[in-house]
């Protein structure tokens, strides 16, 4: 016989809808898309069964580019329209790669036309920007996690460096809308893997996690208390990783078999291939045979061992014990109090990097669970729950904005409007002034980074005021409010307190995708798909309409009784309407019956957040009267 | 559309008495109750309005935290509520604070270039440490006094307190550097 179901008072009867969702941990040497499935984690193979999708896009001539194993494997042969380690360029000017001394691999092109600041890679199938050649990653990562789950995926997290900046968050983003992909969060990857640890099942304490991957390196620092991490710090650096070991090994190699500093591009990426292979070969032996071919033909044959492999890492450990030094100071905690220290990132399996590590923080290093998979599993996990598939669940990420955010003065000082390491989503209203009489406009520059002048912070964008009332010289009070939301990205507003005029506010991305090139990408990638624009314009509207529908209805199911019978008539009207639409072709009508069920749902939203936190506060009342 | 709690006090907010006597503990946790009801987070498939508002107040509480958890931000905040007028550009402080923290700046300046650099660093942060506490506790007594020359005297503490504050940022950024060099 079947069983009866019967819901609990006040929740919805009807069955809990799973909606897909994934996570995605969007690497520098491999990428993996996870998801949680019958209440447990796991990495989504392909078809081979291989979880690791290499984080490589080879662009062809008339033909789609290839992506992973197929196109790592093209790295030496067809170094020039094979791109690796693109995370390396994410959100960054073409001064700051060379800077990393990574551009001499690649054709950049020149910027012509357009006034993009954006890098771009010449290749065979044209200009690619690091954002495009991402997207292409996310794109099998997505067709992988629907063919394996049989469905559209409601959305996704994708992680990110702690240490990334705006810019780079924001470009992290632009390539999952490229990939036509919906982001629930960018979650920080220190964060995921503490997720993944699990370690909010463990009692309160404190817990530092190391993540060095192959081209980033993070450092988190976390306080757990019943479900709840809460970041207290982070610090890292974007631009070192494994790729920087191989680097030096492959220098090594260079030297001892006696080539010439002046090298092809894949000269280099064979030696650094032979670096790479000694490097991991020597997490498990003592010495590995290496061999490199000279220019004339003849091979040179040696030993690397782990004495020597250390002597050769070893500064670049030390490079990392300064920013886990800032960051002990910031969280403000001693070394003792320290639990344990959760190591993620491909790098952390070298034995040197855990034993420097562990001795740094003086306890435990946690490799239980493959530095690899950790940050995927728990971006899956933290996507299942934001998606909205474990209602109950009392897990809460607090993180932190890892970089200070400032604004250009006179003289190209900072000054500084958000400090390092506060907790977001959070916000800063800032006054301005005129500087001369009838001034209209004003240009603010937003930098982010520690530094007290401007040329030493990262630009990550320019904006103009307009249409100021012209006033005598500091006359204008004109607030600027800088709004970093949970995915740590920034938003600007402006107002002229005095006249109550709203600004307008344009921000130029410094090195990033603008609105209308992303646009134009999207348009480009449907020609290639042969995909109607209308269509999809309306498919996109009616999942929108769907999402807020159900966003009033479950509102309705517990907070009905917070509304008086008139406004509950106009929201049902509202909703009556929107459900009307939805179902009809025209996505502009769809759009404005979205608009006036948002707007007669306002008062309503205002009302149900004010219970929440009173409901939250209920038991303490009585301490104000103490 | 307006949110009673985003143009509430802080005290208010977190359900606690005006008061410059703060259990840590019972403010982490309030603060963790208040984020588990309002962090965007919870409201990733709620209505644009409810994801806005959310946005706002989780803004508010952090705001808030952090200002009610440390003590100078909480004296400042209190001056205020209190109707105390902070003016920023008035620097005048006794001449015995004065000469203290010349010559804890002297002590700074003196680190750089030691060969116990190290030692005398740790040994500043220590003794900066001490002052900060006692200033603190001061302060706590003369809110708990409330009287309007108590308030007074709180606001110069709090002043004081902002020196030690900015001192500890520069030992901070020393500490950097002598870590890089």
């Amino acid at each position: 016989m079947a069983l009866l179901q019967i819901s609990e008072p006040g929740q919805t009867a009807a069955p809990h809808q799973h909606k897909l969702a994934a996570g995605i941990d969007l690497g520098t040497t491999n990428s993996l898309v996870a998801t949680v499935r019958s209440g447990l984690a796991e990495i989504l193979p392909d078809e081979n069964g291989k979880h690791l999708l290499p984080s490589v896009v080879r662009y062809r001539l008339g033909l789609p580019p290839q992506v992973g194993e197929e196109a790592r494997a093209a790295l030496t042969e067809d170094p020039h329209n094979t791109i690796s380690s693109v995370k390396r360029f994410m959100g960054r000017g073409l001064a700051d790669i060379c800077k990393g001394c990574s551009c001499s691999e690649y054709d950049f092109a020149e910027n012509t036309g357009s006034d993009s600041t954006v890098p771009r890679i010449r290749t065979v199938a044209g200009d690619i920007s690091p954002v495009e050649a991402s997207a292409e990653i996310l794109k099998i990562l997505k067709a992988r996690a629907e063919k394996t789950l049989g469905g559209e995926l409601t959305g996704v997290v994708i992680t990110v460096p702690a240490y990334f900046d705006d810019a780079q968050r924001q470009a992290t983003k632009d390539a999952a809308q490229l990939a036509s992909l919906t982001v629930l969060r960018l979650l920080n990857e220190p964060t995921a893997a503490a997720v993944a640890y699990g370690l909010d099942r463990k009692s309160e304490g404190v817990h530092v996690v190391y993540d060095l991957g192959g081209g980033t390196f993070d450092i988190s620092i976390l306080r757990l208390n019943r479900g709840v991490f809460e970041v207290m710090s982070t610090a890292g650096n974007t631009a070192l990783g494994g790729d920087d070991f191989d680097r030096t090994i492959a220098q090594w190699l260079a030297e001892q078999a006696g080539l010439g500093t002046e090298m092809t591009v894949h000269k280099m990426r064979v030696l650094r291939a032979e670096a790479c292979r000694a490097k991991e070969a020597l997490s498990a032996v003592e010495s590995v045979s290496v061999s490199v071919s000279r220019d004339d033909g003849s091979v040179w044959q040696g030993e690397l061992d782990r004495e020597q492999l250390n002597i050769l890492i070893d500064p670049l450990i030390q490079k990392t014990l300064s920013p886990c030094r800032r960051a002990l100071r910031d969280a403000g905690i001693e070394l003792d109090e320290i639990e344990d220290v959760v190591m993620v990132g491909g790098s952390t399996r070298s034995p040197r990097v855990r034993e420097q590590v562990g001795e740094f923080f003086h306890c435990d290093v946690l490799v239980d669970i493959d530095p690899d998979k950790v940050v995927a599993v728990g971006a899956a996990i933290q996507a299942d729950i934001l998606v909205g598939n474990k209602p109950d669940n009392e897990m809460l990420l607090l993180d932190v904005i890892p970089l200070s955010l400032g604004i250009e003065t006179m003289g190209g000082l900072v000054e500084k409007v958000i400090p390092r390491n506060a907790t977001i989503p959070c916000a800063k209203a800032q006054e301005f002034t005129t500087f001369k009489d009838g001034q209209t406009a004003l240009a603010v520059h937003v930098v982010q980074g520690e530094r007290e002048l401007v040329s030493d912070c990262r630009s990550l964008a320019r904006f103009e005021l307009r249409g100021i009332p012209p006033m005598v010289a500091g006359a204008a009070r004109i607030r600027v409010t800088f709004q970093v939301d949970a995915d740590g990205l920034l938003s600007v507003t402006a107002r002229e307190q005095a006249s109550g005029v709203e600004s307008s506010v344009q921000v130029k991305p410094s090195y990033g995708l603008s609105d209308s090139e992303i646009e134009q990408m999207l348009r480009d990638s449907m020609a290639h798909a042969e995909e109607d624009v209308a269509a999809r314009n309306l498919r996109e509207m009616q999942v929108e309409a769907g999402r807020a529908i159900e966003a009033v209805e479950s509102a309705l199911v517990t907070d009905a009784n917070l509304l008086s019978a008139g406004e509950r008539a106009r929201l049902d009207a509202a909703l009556e309407d929107l459900r009307v639409q939805a179902e009809g072709s025209d996505h502009v009508h769809i759009k404005q019956a979205i608009e006036t069920l948002n707007a007669a749902s306002d008062d309503f939203a205002a009302r149900r957040m004010d219970a929440g936190i009173h409901a939250a506060m209920a038991g303490h009342k009585l301490e104000e009267f103490s | 559309m307006q949110s009673g709690d985003l143009t509430s006090d802080y005290f208010k907010l977190f359900a606690l008495p005006v008061s410059f006597d703060i259990d840590d503990k019972v403010l982490a946790e309030r603060y963790r109750e208040l984020q588990r009801a309002v962090h965007p987070d919870r409201f990733v498939n709620a209505s644009d309005a409810e994801r806005r508002l959310s946005m706002q107040l989780a803004t508010r509480v952090n705001e808030g935290f952090r200002t009610l958890k440390d003590p100078l931000a909480r004296a400042r905040y209190l001056l205020e509520f209190k109707g105390v007028v902070l003016d920023d550009t008035d620097t005048r402080l006794d001449s015995g604070f004065l000469m203290q923290q010349i010559e804890l700046r002297e002590r700074m300046g003196a680190v750089k270039g030691a060969t116990d650099a190290g030692q005398r660093l740790h040994e500043l942060r220590d003794a900066i440490r001490t002052l900060e506490r006692q200033l603190v506790d001061e302060l706590a007594s003369l809110f708990a006094a409330g009287s309007p020359q108590a308030l007074q005297q709180a606001r110069d503490a709090s002043r004081k307190l902002q020196f030690f504050h900015r001192l500890g940022e520069e030992l901070a950024q020393l500490e950097d550097e002598l870590a890089m060099s």
